[in-house]
């Protein structure tokens, strides 16, 4: 017996999840003595209204796509990676020596060749996690937190020690070479001479985050690979009645959202900073459990969760600029939408379903 | 003399969303008897004896303990009304001892010391009084079934408890194990404890019950004297009309020897030896049944088999060796190899319950390359395949799309079968091919059986219903303790000698 | 290093140690009871950031303290409701804890002292102050235990003395007493209790909001004791150490206590040293600082004895049919 159409469950579910968050963070908004209409209306100005706003909000969403991606095909394996943020850092290594090691001579070759380096080490961060929990039962959950703090300072060393410049006093990497650097926006759509998306951040790899989407959607629901893990992600013991290896399965899994964490870092490390810094990343690891959730680990779903949180990320940076509201209220925003759409699921769920019921009751009588 | 029923239930009724799982029902139980419930898997029996114990509300009725209106909202409510319920799956802590298992719950006061001492005590003197001797200050863990089912007992009688309600006891005892339960239960009726036993097994029924109530789709069709009726009565009573007892085939003509098994041996993940080397074999148009009560290796030799558990020994099939562990021996190679396997448990592995119907249809062999086009999978020909299929093996609804877990227990299982019989094994493994399916599926799943056995391909059949083993089987080997008691034929033994091998009596003669 | 070195280097050990010790034992009765808690980082920054605030504000530390417990208990609240009551994902409610609590401290100090998200400086009673215990100045004199009874043992805050204490008294509550054989039942086998006749849902409640108390004294004692004030993110991962602590001790009150002294030493150590030479080879400050979450990846790897948690842990209680 089903209990709701599958409408109600893709759509109407997180909609109501997502009013809810709505609605609490406009009373945390009118809590810190803020007009929410007026915030509302700032971060639309300041997001979407003008292109360089457009050009901050997608260069966001590219992160938070590839970060969502991450945690969906994790999930898919009822594998709970939270540690995107530590690939995407260790990416970010692999980005940098790609491109400060290689002599690029033009800049699709090198992203191309960052997305490998990108996509390795961040898999490469993923692997151990992965492999002890198939091989020996640690939670990934612990372990991957665990591998956040460990990527910090595994970056915070190399930078400090092995990558920064002699002579500078920033702990970050010297510039990757000029030929590597993407083009933007402004670069690709601005008309000679226009002002359009000028000093925006969003960059060619926006692109190679819907490419993305696409290849994880193929991935999921077309391959036997994909079947694979949605069943693994379903019944472990049906998985090894069928002869799924729950231990390649795993790896796999975990390697693939790994390297989708990592290749985040083509967009911030090549794509904006051109060089490897500390904090590139800036939670959009976090952020991806808040867009999978939300996006009900679809890539249709993520790629919409990734907008809205690409435009309350720009917005929130409006607000901080422009009023007394900090960024954190972005932050309490995400964290209240993984609440509601993650932990509290059922809070909106069961009346939904108990509403269904008694309508179907109705009709059949 | 108190004359008032122990237990009276009037117009009991609960529904689930739009299942209705018992529809008013009313019994009433004399003190200091034993009373049957009996009825198939789905009837509504748990969902009732879940409602006495204060697992769920009643939609409607009201229990009377003792001649008493009784609301039982909880399941302190039920303890204080002196019910004591002993679960099909034991609710034991694994590593307290049984002492700590026993005052869990009744505790004297907010320290413990106090309580273990009086505990320690009151055990041994109902130890002494029914016979129930275990020790005190043993792990769970460490505990055979049949002594964890007995700290259950205990358990209920420390809170003392007047009415005990047994769920299915007797499922995971060996028949030795099941008899000195009754013993048990008839020591304790005739302390004047009233007992209310549900089964499924008729012969329980028959031999210990002085009342019985019959359930069917969650109404209660008859309550009588157990001295005043007869099993093929019951069985009718319990399915809603005359049952076939036996399944219509031919002798078996055995041909070559197609699966041989040789001195297999299997470890689990704790260190326990669970298969103690068996050989068998199957022969080409046999129906090889392993009978014995559940646990006793048969789950594991399934798994090795079906290429999901390591063992060491030597497996062939038409002579061709297949590895038992590392690189070749997992599922899918035993498909390749001609193996087909209906699995004991559908829901948990032969079925991904969220899968839609056509997805499940191809479940394990999606590696095939029949089933992909280019680097993706061929779902359009999936779909078409499954929709034939479901029509052929008339499951219903024949809706592909439907995800499995919205079938009933017998169309999930024809879903299953369908997919491993369409294979055209030469080895088919089936696992409780009939345990919780209606009466309906089970004679078009043996048909199945035999038709596939007289295309000359080789059944291994597992069940621990010694009536289908009987029924379907042509030879029969008991299992116990992971080991092979005996061979017979189907047609020249009987249950009782059968019962006592999977109690270890080696041979079945005493 | 000197005696003197080594001295200070323990005193500072055990003062770093004490906040992971008191998020450990909370975690430690919420997991014990089948809830799985990685929000201890998020409960104890709230509740160094409402210490801070209310210390500030009212001059009195003890004010704080309570207001630092109130703070983590709401979060308790909010988890308990999402996995107790709705059956929620443990996991993803503790996430989302974090997340709420990084946030949300920022925005309310920020809204309330205008310093950029942190709280004046505590001065005064403001403080936990240390307590000198008694013939500290008495014993000074006699050779090695006088400077340890006095630099070591005597002259921490009252908090300190009350987590050492919790140690002992939380064995005795989980093996001794009715309420710890059934908080470890409900862990292992929540059937089992309610069974019994005892409610999983108040039981659950019960341990999480202990592990509410616990994280709020640890958090305040951040905020009051080691350091005079709030600042953003000042946590740094602690709640997450003290989760490791926790799996090192396989979930067992005494056994946290030596790890957290374990972890409190490897930070007072990083702190001390930018970076220390072993045999000629020089560790780098970062590895310090990764050692305890490295350490906790091998135990959980079981190379050094295995972890097994609660066996009910993570899984909401469903009524079986």
């Amino acid at each position: 017996m089903t209990k709701m159409p599958l409408w109600a469950d893709a759509i109407l579910v997180p909609l109501i999840s997502l009013f809810l968050a709505a609605i609490l963070s406009a009373l945390v908004i009118l809590g810190i003595g803020e007009n929410p209409v007026e915030a509302f209306n700032l971060m639309v100005d300041g997001a979407l209204k003008r292109s360089a706003g457009w050009g901050y909000t997608l260069y966001y969403t590219t992160n938070y796509i590839f970060t969502g991606l991450a945690v969906a095909v994790a999930f898919h394996a009822r594998l709970f990676n939270i540690g995107g943020e530590g690939q995407a850092m260790i990416g970010g290594v692999g980005v940098a020596l790609i491109c400060l090691y290689i002599p690029w001579p033009h800049w699709t070759l090198a992203i191309f060749g960052a997305s490998v380096g990108a996509a390795l080490f961040g898999a490469a961060w993923a692997f151990i996690p992965a492999y002890l929990q198939a091989k020996r039962g640690s939670h990934v959950v612990i372990t991957t937190i665990m591998f956040n703090y460990i990527a910090f300072s595994v970056l915070g060393y190399l930078l400090v020690e092995v990558l920064r410049p002699a002579g500078s006093m920033d702990p970050a990497s010297a510039t990757f070479p000029e030929a590597t650097h993407l083009p933007n926006f402004h670069d690709m759509f601005a008309p000679e001479g226009s002002r359009m998306f000028r000093g925006a951040p969003a960059n060619v790899t926006f692109f190679l985050s819907l490419a993305a989407c696409v290849l994880v959607w193929l991935l999921i629901w077309r391959t036997k690979l994909g079947y694979d893990i949605r069943s693994f992600g379903k019944s472990e013991t049906a998985a090894k009645y069928a002869g799924i290896s729950p231990l390649r399965i795993t790896v796999i899994a975990m390697l693939i959202s790994g390297a989708l964490a990592g290749m985040m870092s083509v967009n911030t490390t090549l794509g904006e900073s051109e060089r490897l810094i500390l904090n590139s990343t800036e939670g959009a690891g976090f952020v991806g459990i808040a867009v999978a959730l939300m996006g009900r680990n679809h890539p249709i779903g993520i790629l919409m969760a990734a907008l809205l949180f690409g435009f309350l990320n720009q917005g929130g940076a409006e607000l901080a600029l422009w009023t007394n509201i900090p960024r954190e209220l972005i932050v309490v925003i995400q964290a209240l939408v993984i609440l509601l759409t993650g932990a509290l699921d059922n809070m909106v769920r069961m009346p939904l379903e108990r509403l269904f019921l008694s309508l179907r009751k109705k009709d059949t009588v | 003399m108190n004359t008032a029923p122990a237990i009276e239930l009037r117009g009991i009724s609960k529904s689930f969303g739009p299942v209705q799982a018992n529809k008013d029902i009313s019994i009433s139980v004399q003190p200091g008897t034993i009373h049957g419930i009996i009825g198939e898997n789905g009837a509504g029996k748990s969902t009732l004896m879940s409602i006495l114990y204060g697992f769920y509300k009643a939609d409607k009725g009201d229990i009377y303990i003792q001649g008493h209106k009784t609301l039982i909202p909880d399941s302190q409510a039920a303890i204080a009304a002196g019910i004591g319920m002993v679960f099909q799956h034991f609710k034991l802590v694994e590593n307290f001892t049984v002492l700590e298992n026993i005052i869990l719950g009744a505790e004297d006061g907010p320290l413990l010391r106090s309580s273990l001492g009086k505990a320690r005590k009151e055990l041994a003197s109902l130890a002494k009084e029914y016979e129930l001797n275990i020790d005190p200050d043993a792990l769970i863990e460490n505990l055979s079934v049949g002594h964890q089912q007995r700290v259950e007992i205990l358990k209920a009688l420390y809170r003392q408890a007047d009415i005990l309600i047994l769920d299915e006891p007797t499922g995971v005892l060996t028949p030795a194990e099941a008899d000195q339960l009754f013993r048990i239960l008839d020591r304790l009726r005739s302390e004047g404890k009233t007992i209310i036993l549900i089964t499924h097994k008729l012969r329980e029924i028959m031999e210990y019950t002085d009342t019985v109530s019959v359930m069917r789709r969650g109404e209660m069709t008859a309550t009588v004297k157990t001295a005043e009726t007869s099993p093929a009565g019951l069985a009718e009573l319990m399915v809603g009309r005359k049952v076939l007892l036996r399944v219509d085939k031919t002798p078996a003509q055995p041909g070559e020897v197609i699966l041989d098994v040789q001195d297999l041996r299997v470890v689990d993940e704790k260190g326990v030896e669970r298969v103690k080397g068996i050989s068998l074999q199957v022969r080409a148009g046999e129906i090889l049944g392993i009978a014995g009560v559940a646990g006793n290796g048969q789950s594991e030799l399934l798994e090795v088999l079906g290429g999901y558990a390591d063992a060491t020994g030597r497996i062939t099939i038409n002579g061709t060796e297949l590895p038992l562990s590392g690189p070749g021996s997992d599922g899918g190679a035993r498909r390749m190899a001609g193996i087909s396997h209906v699995p004991e448990d559908r829901q948990r592995e032969g079925l991904i319950m969220d899968f839609a119907a056509w997805e499940n249809s191809v479940f394990g062999y999606h590696h095939d390359k029949k089933y992909q086009s280019g680097l993706l999978m061929d779902n359009k020909g999936i779909l078409a395949h499954a929709a034939d299929q479901m029509q052929r093996f008339d499951v219903r609804p024949p809706d592909p799309h439907l995800a499995a877990k919205n079938f009933s227990g017998g169309n999930q299982q024809k879903i299953v079968v369908a997919r491993e019989i369409e294979r055209n094994p030469d080895v088919l493994l089936i696992g409780q091919p009939t345990r919780g399916v209606d009466i309906g599926a089970i004679e078009f799943i043996h048909q199945q059986i035999v038709q596939l056995r007289d295309q000359g391909k080789a059944i291994l059949l597992v069940s621990v219903e010694l009536e289908e083993i009987l029924s379907l089987a042509d030879r029969v080997a008991v299992m116990f303790d992971g080991k092979i008691m005996g061979e017979r034929l189907a047609e020249t033994t009987d249950e009782k000698e059968l019962g006592l091998m999977m109690a270890g009596v080696s041979g079945g003669r005493s | 290093m000197d005696f003197l070195t080594l001295l200070q280097i323990s005193d500072s050990s055990v003062r770093l140690a004490i906040p992971l010790l008191l998020a450990c034992l909370a975690g430690l009765y919420s997991e014990r009871a089948g809830i799985f808690d990685i929000g201890l980082e998020g409960k104890m920054l709230a509740a160094a950031f409402a210490a801070g605030a209310f210390a500030a504000v009212t001059g009195n530390v003890w004010v704080g303290l309570l207001a630092g417990i109130g703070a983590s208990l709401i979060l308790s609240a909010i988890h308990g409701v999402a996995s107790i009551t709705f059956r929620g994902n443990q996991l993803i409610s503790g996430v989302a804890i974090n997340m709420l609590a990084a946030g949300m401290t920022v925005l309310i100090a920020q809204r309330w002292f205008q310093q950029g998200g942190r709280t004046p400086s505590l001065t005064g009673d403001g403080r936990l102050n240390p307590i000198t215990l008694p013939f500290a100045d008495m014993f000074e004199s006699i050779p090695l235990f006088g400077p340890t009874y006095k630099e070591l043992i005597s002259g921490h805050s009252v908090l300190v003395y009350l987590a050492l204490a919790l140690v002992p008294l939380t064995w005795w509550v989980l093996y001794r007493t009715r309420f710890g054989l059934r908080l470890r039942a409900v862990g292992e086998n929540p059937a089992s209790v309610d069974t019994a006749g005892v409610s999983v849902v108040r039981l659950r409640f019960t341990a999480v909001m202990i592990c509410g108390v616990l994280c709020g004294v640890a958090g305040a004692y951040l905020a009051t004791g080691l350091q005079a004030g709030f600042i953003k993110d000042m946590t740094a991962g602690r709640g997450f150490i003290a989760l490791a602590a926790l799996i090192f001790a396989k979930w067992r009150p005494w056994y946290a206590l030596w790890a957290c002294l374990l972890f409190g030493f490897l930070q007072a150590v990083a702190v001390r040293f930018q970076s220390i030479e072993i045999a000629g080879v020089v560790i780098p400050v970062q590895l310090m600082e990764a050692l305890p979450f490295i350490l906790t990846v091998i135990i959980l790897a079981g190379f050094v004895g295995r972890a097994i948690p609660p066996r009910a842990g993570g899984e909401p209680y469903i009524k079986e049919r």
